[in-house]
This record gives C-alpha cells, structure tokens and sequence, in this order.
C-alpha cells in the first residue's frame, strides 16, 4: 500500500482497501499493463482521499464507519443454477424487444444475457469479456468517457472492478438496453465494484433501465460507477430500480459529460438498502444541452439514502432540473443535497431543484440542502425544499367519502409518489418504475 | 332520522355552537340560513365529524345511534353526506379511482356487492350524464384545475353516487353563476325521496327558489333563534338578519 495518508479526521479507515494487493492478482485483465497501471494509481488515489468521514461537506449526512468495519469478501459462491432458476422466474425481461444483461453477485451470466446485434450501430460488451478480449477497443473507450478523479469510492472502483458493462454507440444508432444485477446469499459479506461506461454518439439514442435487487435477504456492499459521455445531440435515458437487499450498501455515481443539444435524463427509484448513496455529476459542457434528474425514495426502519446531485453549466442555454420525492417512515433518513454551478460565460441558464418529503413518523429525518452558485448575470435558477406531513383536510375529505383511514393515507402517498413518475419520458421504465412504487405501497399496508 | 339536542361546541378554545338544537325526519330538507360566523359549516364540519372540534355539550342522534363517537368514514357508510363548501384538490389521484373506492366502501358497509371496473363505469356515466359533467373531468386527478362551480358540480355527483340517507350541503350556491346553480339544484332536487333527509346550509335564498325547503331555520350566535315554514326565507331576503339576529340578542 502506498504511504500516502489522507488528512486527519477527514476519513476512516477501510481496512478492506488494504486486502487490494493480495486480490488484485484474481482481477480480470491483469496481463493489460496499462489497466494494471491503472488499478495501482487508483487504489493511490483512494488512499489520498480516503473512505470520506462527515467532516467531507459532500458527505456530512451519512455515517460510512459501520461500512468501514465490516470484513467484507470476494464475491460470494453459490450454486449457478438454482440462482439462475430463480432469476428468471422472479425478474422477468422487461420486454422481448430489448436486450438484457444479467449480472449475478456482481459477474454478468452470459447464459440469462442477450447478445447485441452489432448491426444495430452498438457494441455492448462485457466488461470483464472486453478486458480479455478487445483490450484496444476497451482502452480507447475509456479514454473517452468522463474521468473520475476526486471522488474516493470511484477510485476504489477503478482498482477493484471486475464486472461491468462497456456500451458503445455510433452516431445516430439506437439501443434498449436493461441491465439487471442480482445479489445472491452465499458465503461471506462480499463487496462488488461494477462499472458501467457508456459513449454514445452524435445523436444517438438510448434507453438503459439498471434495476439492483436481491434473492432473499443477504449483507454485501455494491459500489456501482457508471460513466457516460454524449456526443453532440445524443439522448440517454437512464433508469434505476434500487431494491438492494435490506442488509445491504450501496454507494453509487453516476458521471455524465454532455455535448452541444444533448439531453441526459436519470430517473431514480431507491426502495431497499441499509444505506444507499445516489450520486449523480453532469458536466453540461455544450450549448443547449440538458439534463433532468429525478428521483423518488421510500424509506422505513432505519434505512437511509443519500442523494448527492451535482450539475456543471458550463455552456449557455442549458437547462437542468433536479427533483426528488420522498416518502419517509419510522427512523427513516433521507437526504437531498443538490448543487447547481452556473459558470461565467453560461448565459441563459435555467436551472431549477426541488426536493420534497413526505414524513409519516415523527422519528424520520429528512435533510435537504439545495445550493445554487452562479457566475452568470443572465440567468433564470430556482430552489425549494418542502418537509410536509399528510395534508389533514385532504385525509378529511376522503374519510368523509366513507374510505378508512389506512386506505386513505395510502392513496395520498400513492398519489404523492405515482405523480413525480411523470418526470419519466420512456414508458416501459415508468411501468417497471411504477410497478416497484406499487410494489412498495402494497407492502406497507400488509 | 337525525336529532341534535343542546349541541355546544368549541373550536381552539372559542365557543361557536352554543346550545343548538336541530330536528330532522326521514324525508324532509331544512334550510339553516343565517349571517357570516353565525356556525353555519361549524355544524356541518362536527356531522361530518372533522378534526379540530370539540363537543363540549349536548347530543346528536343520527338513525337512533350516537352520531359523534363514530369515526367520520363510519358516518359516511352510514349514509351521512356532506357537501363541501370549499371541495378539496387532490394532486395524483384519479377522480374516478376515488369514486370507486368511495361507492365500495360504502357498498360493502351495506351488505351489497361492491361494483366491479365495468358495472362501475355504467353507474358512473349514467350519474354524469345527468349533470352534464364531461367524462374527461373524470379522467382528471379529483377536482385539480376545476372551477368552483365544477368542484360543486363534482360534490352534487358523489352525492348522486353515493346515495346518502341525510345529505348536508355547505353553502352549495356559492361560488355558482346562475346556470351552473340551476344544474345542481337539479341534481340534488332528483335525489329529494322520502327516505332521504337534507339539510340545506346557506347564506342567501337564492339556492331554495330551485331547492324548496320544507323548513327553514335561521342560525345566529351558535343557536337556532326561529324556525318556520319557506316563507321564512323570504321574509328574511327582504329585512336581512338584523331584526331577526338583534332579537335573539336582546331576548338572550
């Protein structure tokens, strides 16, 4: 390990970092000395930054050290087949028309996984399989998407990644994509670091619906990165189910680098987790790019999700708007931190947060902390956080129509949460999306 | 069907009912007229059995039960409806969701079998049609962006569906131009049977020119000060409450 030592009181230690050097000979691309160079400088990086303790502004909600104690593994082993079984019968395809990858504990299963027809005008690889097999390809298709310098857990997954998704668009090509990552119990408190990288060309399209769910209850750590790059006029549409197991962590970013007119859409449902960190940076650097990023929480016991939102306009004309909705219950804790830079020259900016929270328990915690920082004099930006409680004549209202008073709560929650979908362009991701928050509402009435 | 005896009741400390006392038989429509803070909708809020209102005094005996230990959905599946004045926007949820939750509720309370998405939307439309409500008002989350006279519109319709046995409308006539009066007053004047009570709350006599009542009531200072026949509205529409409202105070 190098000797570099992050600054006093301002990490923890994660003794879990340390084991990097006696895994990192079982790490996929080990004869590629430029990603094996790679892996060295960003385990170095990490141990410059550290795991962030609250004394990091970025991370003053959230509380990482019960993360930095547990002993956690490789991934975990369990018997293929019976998890396959289950797979598929639990999580079906979304539609036949789209492709699927399954990632099992973290690997893709290439038997549940379709193969992209690359006549379509997009490679979507494996990321493990790229490593092996296209090293060149791989290579210059990093270099093209956003670094990831400055954020310590994104280091920790550029060192330690062994699975993942490489897609590659060419200009005006279209993909469907839905990745689904499966957390099996096994043995051990394994720790996955999947990467998925996304370039997509001068105006192609793009759907990606990622959902993260488990077979049963069982403890892990999942530390996705996902990084994409828009070329001119490119359109993505990114979609995530976050259903982790109720033991589980989950600490995910999400890096988007925009050309001129391009439009970056991410849509956020986070049910499951112990803790689970929504991350999400857009560099808005072409003019008349934009971005929307919604997101919806729904939390219980002590759960706890921590959406940090980040966006850069750096060009003019560019539009970005930030929305979260969540509904918290019990010990829950839910936090909103948004930033919104609007650099000197990016005139003509329309930015616009928004974080709203539903509270049924007066134990549950919410913290927002939407932040604008401008540079520009022609601007149009706006914030607002609201902390509310059931609206009392509302609940009224429909007691007196003779509905109960469970019943009631829940069609208001349900409206509460059913009318942010909205936010979600692509109808099949608001079917699954909605079909989760459905989900979600059912079993809080049983 | 309903009896209130010696209803006081306080809002935030402040007494506003003070002792009134209201009698209504299956079949019959009273009128409760009476000037602005008199606790005209302080009444209809304690039937309905809204938060916030303590009865502090009295009685009130609906269909030969104690109206106000039940919950307020109990009330309702027991056939109370109330009308409200100012009709609640509920952002996300589909009228026609609402309504149908609303008509089972009450259905299965009854012992009747709750209407299924079909059998539904045949009642649905045959209530619309009659006060001339669009289905695309129906399509839309309950009462969000309806004018005042939709929303009434909209309570004249629950009422239709719900087929209540005491019916209380709150200022009903408010907020309508004369048309959109006409078409309520339709739509409540077809619900008149002798099984069905109404208590009527309102301001001016406008509204019982179309809704005749066979009593009407004026409220003043928490308690009823006189009683009479239809003729009483008229009576008041020429002298206003003064005379009436300043005697009950020089009697008190």
């Amino acid at each position: 390990m190098p000797s570099l030592a992050p600054r006093p009181g301002r990490s923890i230690a994660l003794p879990y970092a340390a084991g990097f050097d006696a895994l990192r000979t079982d790490l996929p691309g080990g004869n590629l000395p430029w990603l094996s160079s790679a892996r060295t400088s960003a385990i170095e990086h990490f141990a410059e930054l550290g795991l962030p303790s609250q004394k990091v502004e970025e991370w003053k909600y959230s509380n990482l050290s019960a993360l930095a104690k547990t002993e956690f593994t490789g991934p975990a082993q369990n018997d293929a087949d019976a998890v396959r079984a289950q797979v598929v019968a639990r999580f079906a395809k979304q539609s036949a028309q789209r492709y699927r990858l399954v990632f099992i504990n973290g690997m893709l299963d290439k038997s549940l996984s379709d193969q992209v027809d690359p006549s379509d005008g997009a490679r979507v690889l494996g990321l493990a399989e790229a490593m092996a097999g296209d090293a060149d390809f791989l290579k210059e298709h990093l270099a093209a998407t956003p670094p990831l310098n400055g954020q310590a857990l994104a280091s920790l997954n550029s060192a330690f990644m062994s699975d993942g998704c490489v897609i590659q668009l060419q200009a005006d090509a279209e993909l469907a994509l839905e990745l689904l990552f499966v957390a099996a119990p096994g043995t051990g408190i394994p720790a996955y670091h999947p990467r998925i990288s996304i370039a997509a060309g001068a105006n192609s399209r793009a759907v990606i619906q990622e959902r993260h769910v488990a077979l049963g209850d069982c403890e892990y750590w999942s530390n996705p990165v996902t990084a994409i790059n828009l070329d001119r006029g490119a359109r993505v549409r990114h979609y995530k189910l976050q259903n982790e197991s109720p033991s589980a962590w989950q600490t995910a970013l999400t890096k988007a680098r925009l050309a001129g007119e391009a439009e970056y859409e991410n849509f956020i449902v986070s049910t499951g987790g112990r803790f689970a960190r929504n991350e999400i940076e857009v560099a808005l650097e072409g003019a008349g790019a934009s971005c929307t990023l919604g997101g919806s929480f729904m939390l219980v016991g002590s759960q706890q999700v921590d959406n940090r939102l980040y966006v850069d306009h750096a060009a003019p004309d560019c539009v970005s708007r930030q929305v979260y909705k969540g509904v918290l219950d019990e010990k829950a804790h839910g936090v909103f931190q948004a930033k919104t830079l609007v650099q000197r020259d990016a005139q003509k900016s329309d930015g616009q947060q928004l974080s709203r929270a539903l509270m049924l328990s007066p134990d549950a915690v919410m913290d927002a902390k939407p932040e604008l920082e401008i540079y520009a004099d022609d601007v149009k930006c706006s914030h607002g956080a609201t902390v509310g409680e059931l609206d009392d004549e509302q609940m009224f209202y429909l007691r007196a129509r003779g509905i109960d008073e469970a019943t009631a709560r829940g069609l208001l929650i349900a409206a509460f949460l059913n009318e942010h979908l909205d936010l979600v362009t692509d109808e099949s991701a608001r079917e699954m999306l909605g079909g989760a928050v459905s989900e979600w509402l059912g079993g809080m009435e049983a | 069907m309903l009896e209130i005896k010696g209803l006081c009741v306080s809002v935030a400390g402040t007494e506003i009912l003070k002792g009134l006392d209201l009698s209504v038989n299956a079949g019959e429509v009273h009128a409760i007229m009476g000037p602005n803070g008199s606790g005209k909708s302080t009444l209809s809020y304690v039937l309905a059995g809204r938060d916030g209102y303590d009865v502090t005094a009295g009685s009130v005996i609906y269909k030969g039960q104690d109206l106000l230990a039940l919950a307020p959905e109990m009330r309702a599946r027991e056939g109370l409806f109330l009308a409200f004045q100012y009709p609640v926007e509920i952002p996300g949820v589909g009228s026609a969701t609402f309504f149908k939750t609303a008509v089972n509720a009450v259905r299965k309370h009854r012992g009747e079998k709750e209407y299924d998405a079909m059998e539904f939307l045949k009642v649905m439309r045959e209530k619309r049609e009659a006060l001339g409500i669009d289905d695309e008002k129906i399509r839309r989350p309950l009462n969000v962006g309806f004018s005042g006279g939709e929303k009434k519109r909209n309570e004249v319709l629950q009422m239709a569906l719900l087929e209540p046995t005491l019916a209380v409308l709150d200022e009903t006539d408010s907020g309508l131009d004369i048309d959109a009066l006409k078409i309520a007053a339709d739509g409540v004047n077809a619900l008149r049977s002798p099984q069905r009570s109404m208590i009527i709350i309102t301001h001016y006599q406008r509204l019982l020119d179309y809704i005749v009542p066979d009593f009407v009531h004026v409220l003043a200072d928490g308690k009823v000060v006189r009683s009479g026949g239809k003729e009483l509205a008229l009576e008041l529409e020429e002298h206003g409450y003064g005379d009436i409202v300043s005697g009950s105070e020089a009697a008190a």
